[in-house]
């Protein structure tokens, strides 16, 4: 564990620049260039805004801006995003760098913390496009977006767990890769990102609660939109068994190390 | 400081797994076995001293370049240690990790970084990986507009930019044009002369011959030679041949002039006696002067049916390299159906126009122009002999050339030409 951080720590340079050289690659020859980062996450909330705010903009209550609906959708995605952009990112790490990997003798931990910058800034871009859609439909976050930051964090570190451990995985049952990305979709549809918990009777709420990843986009919901403290008890439970998958997932990391390089 | 390298039973399977949750099982410490282990490497050890450059040649297969991931780190041996000391520079594969979209110079720091150098030390090599690379102004363009002879210019500059303790060279010798071929080389020469360890992994035995002072031949995942470079290449070579006939077998031996005596062959023909004799008076001769005709004489006895027999011959000096070798096949004196116990006597006629020194006779007894086909009997080094410059002025070099100085002198206005008498 300490020799990893350490090993880290040594190639920092490597790391960052990966990062940067991933960005700049993207959109190096495109004419818009990073704004394209934005303009289709935010064609997405403009589509599914456009198609179903008519149906479901009377049933938010606590909001009362005319555009509330498109408010909660993007709070929504900018949540969801980062969780599912990590795990997809990770979910083929190491079958996208088994050439590098076979090849190169450097600190393996740098991948994961590459995609993980990498899906960070993306989604911190995001974020700074959403504010100012914010700010154009008039709506100004009240101090509880300062729980930002740390939603953020729990949110990578849930994300980050599962996708490692998805990823190791992955280089030995291939299947994974194919099921995963459905897995994703569906869970997108039972998370609270685009309709809302109360269009639901009380007695099956509940069952929302199954669901590792609704604390997290409720909670961003609720810092963005409707003003109120995260909360807590649910998504304490979340960082606890992030951190269990995180340990999980570094344990098989070094233990499926050696052999990953020899069936990549 | 100068790296070491101590490679200690080292061993190396690849495992097949009943299923792959069992797999997952074993990293979690549950105890399930692998169904099936395939060994790619067994029990190899050798060291590398500081200094020593060493060669490791062997056929596809043979388990060359796990090894070379073995000791570079990035896989895992099964069994065994590797111990290293000094930092190590790998080049296994040039331009790893190369964008296309992005800059020569945006590439080089992404190289160097991943090889682990910081952003300074990076900055102040910068210079010199351009200034080796010689791409010009296409060092600041896209890597996507390169050639690929360029591209791997960059990669071989990023590659050596830093001064290593052990350097690990996989192939990458023979890369680009000739003109960088030769600047390459003579940087892995030059790393050398810097004491620097050298370990390089080749398919070419001139590469191991001038660069190594020590040849390790792998076979099958095993060492099974580890010595001076040209007594490992004649084994290599020999073991060659052995794969095109499941008969040959191979023994090799040092003799006591010092030179090492390799023979392979399936037997069906085999050398009776091979020797150097003065043309004039036939006597047998060890030394031979430059300028003296000489005549080798061989005689090859049949222990099979042989539908065609040709003898092939190679001089070859003190250093291996091939000075002269022919074969009666070219000169269309092939004999035909020989039957068991018949004998051939060859008698080769030449001028000894070698320069002072050690040379060896190597015959070979085959069925057409290639030991591929038939390997009758092969024998490397099979007669010694030296070579005095007596009587002529003073040369060096391997070969005597008839030639003669002009000279002329004289005032700029009226130069008469030189010419020969």
């Amino acid at each position: 564990m300490e020799q990893m951080i350490k090993a880290a720590w040594r190639y920092r340079y490597f790391i960052l620049s990966s990062i940067k050289n991933e960005l700049r690659v993207r959109f190096i020859r495109s004419k818009l260039g990073g704004l394209w980062m934005i303009i289709h996450p935010l064609s997405q909330v403009l589509i599914f805004a456009l198609i179903l705010s008519n149906v479901l903009s009377a049933k938010l209550p606590g909001i009362n801006n005319k555009y509330a609906y498109a408010l909660y959708l993007m709070a929504g995605t900018l949540g969801w995003s980062l969780f599912a952009e990590t795990i997809s990112r990770c979910l083929t790490l190491f079958i996208d760098n088994g050439n590098l990997m076979k090849k190169m003798a450097f600190p393996r931990i740098c991948l994961p913390l590459i995609a993980a910058g990498s899906t960070t800034v993306n989604n911190l871009l995001l974020m700074v496009a959403i504010f100012m859609v914010f700010a154009a439909l008039g709506h100004i976050p009240d101090v509880h977006v300062l729980w930002l930051p740390v939603l953020i964090a729990i949110n990578l570190l849930l994300s980050l767990g599962l996708g490692l451990v998805l990823g190791v995985l992955n280089v030995f049952m291939r299947d994974l890769g194919q099921v995963i990305p459905v897995i994703l979709q569906i869970t997108f549809w039972l998370t609270p990102v685009v309709y809302n918990v109360t269009m639901f009777p009380e007695n099956v709420r509940h069952l929302f609660n199954l669901n590792p990843i609704y604390p997290i986009v409720k909670s961003y919901q609720n810092v963005l939109v409707f003003g109120v403290e995260p909360e807590w008890g649910p998504l304490l439970a979340i960082v606890a068994a992030s951190c269990l998958l995180m340990l999980l997932a570094l344990v098989m990391f070094r233990k499926a190390g050696p052999e990953m390089v020899d069936v990549l | 400081m100068s790296g070491e390298l101590h490679v200690h039973k080292v061993g190396k399977a690849y495992r097949k797994w009943g299923s792959e949750w069992s797999r997952v099982g074993s990293w979690l410490g549950l105890p399930c076995l692998p169904v099936e282990e395939h060994w790619v490497l067994q029990d190899v050890s050798f060291s590398i001293l500081p200094g020593q450059a060493v060669g490791v040649i062997g056929q596809n297969g043979a388990g060359k370049s796990t090894l070379l991931k073995i000791i570079t780190g990035t896989t895992q041996p099964t069994g065994g240690t590797v111990d290293r000391a000094g930092r190590i520079a790998a080049i296994l594969e040039l331009g790893m990790g190369f964008n296309p979209d992005l800059t020569g110079r945006e590439n080089a720091f992404h190289s160097a970084g991943l090889m682990g150098y910081g952003e300074a030390e990076i900055h102040a090599a910068m210079d010199a990986i351009e200034a080796f690379a010689e791409i010009g102004e296409y060092f600041d363009q896209p890597m996507r507009m390169y050639s690929s002879g360029m591209q791997v210019r960059v990669a071989f500059s990023v590659a050596t930019a830093f001064r290593p303790d052990l350097l690990i060279v996989d192939e990458a010798l023979s890369v680009g044009d000739s003109y960088f071929q030769h600047k390459s080389f003579d940087r892995i020469r030059q790393f050398r002369e810097e004491g620097i360890s050298i370990m390089l992994v080749t398919h070419s035995m001139a590469d191991v011959k001038s660069i190594c002072d020590r040849a390790i031949l792998l076979d099958k995942g095993s060492v099974v030679r580890d010595g001076s470079p040209d007594e490992v290449v004649d084994f290599y070579n020999a073991l060659i041949a052995q794969k095109e006939n499941a008969m040959l077998s191979i023994e090799q031996r040092r003799e006591k002039n010092g030179w090492v005596l390799t023979r392979s062959g399936t037997r069906e023909a085999t050398v009776n006696s091979l020797r150097l004799v003065d043309a004039a008076t036939g006597e047998p001769q060890s030394m031979v002067r430059t300028g003296q005709r000489v005549r080798l004489e061989l005689e090859a006895l049949a222990h099979a049916d042989v539908p065609r027999l040709v003898l092939g011959y190679m001089i070859r000096d003190k250093q291996g390299n091939v000075v002269w070798g022919s074969n009666t096949w070219h000169t269309g004196d092939v004999v035909e159906d020989l039957r068991p116990g018949q004998r051939v006597r060859y008698a080769l006629d030449f001028e000894c126009v070698l320069g002072p020194g050690s040379y060896s006779v190597s015959p070979a007894l085959v069925s057409s122009d290639t030991h591929m086909l038939d390997n009758y009997e092969w024998v490397d080094n099979l007669l010694v002999f030296d070579v005095m410059n007596a009587d002529r002025h003073v040369f060096i070099g391997s070969t005597w050339l008839d030639a003669k100085f002009s000279v002329a002198k004289g005032d700029v206005d009226d130069m008469p030409v030189p010419h020969s008498s």
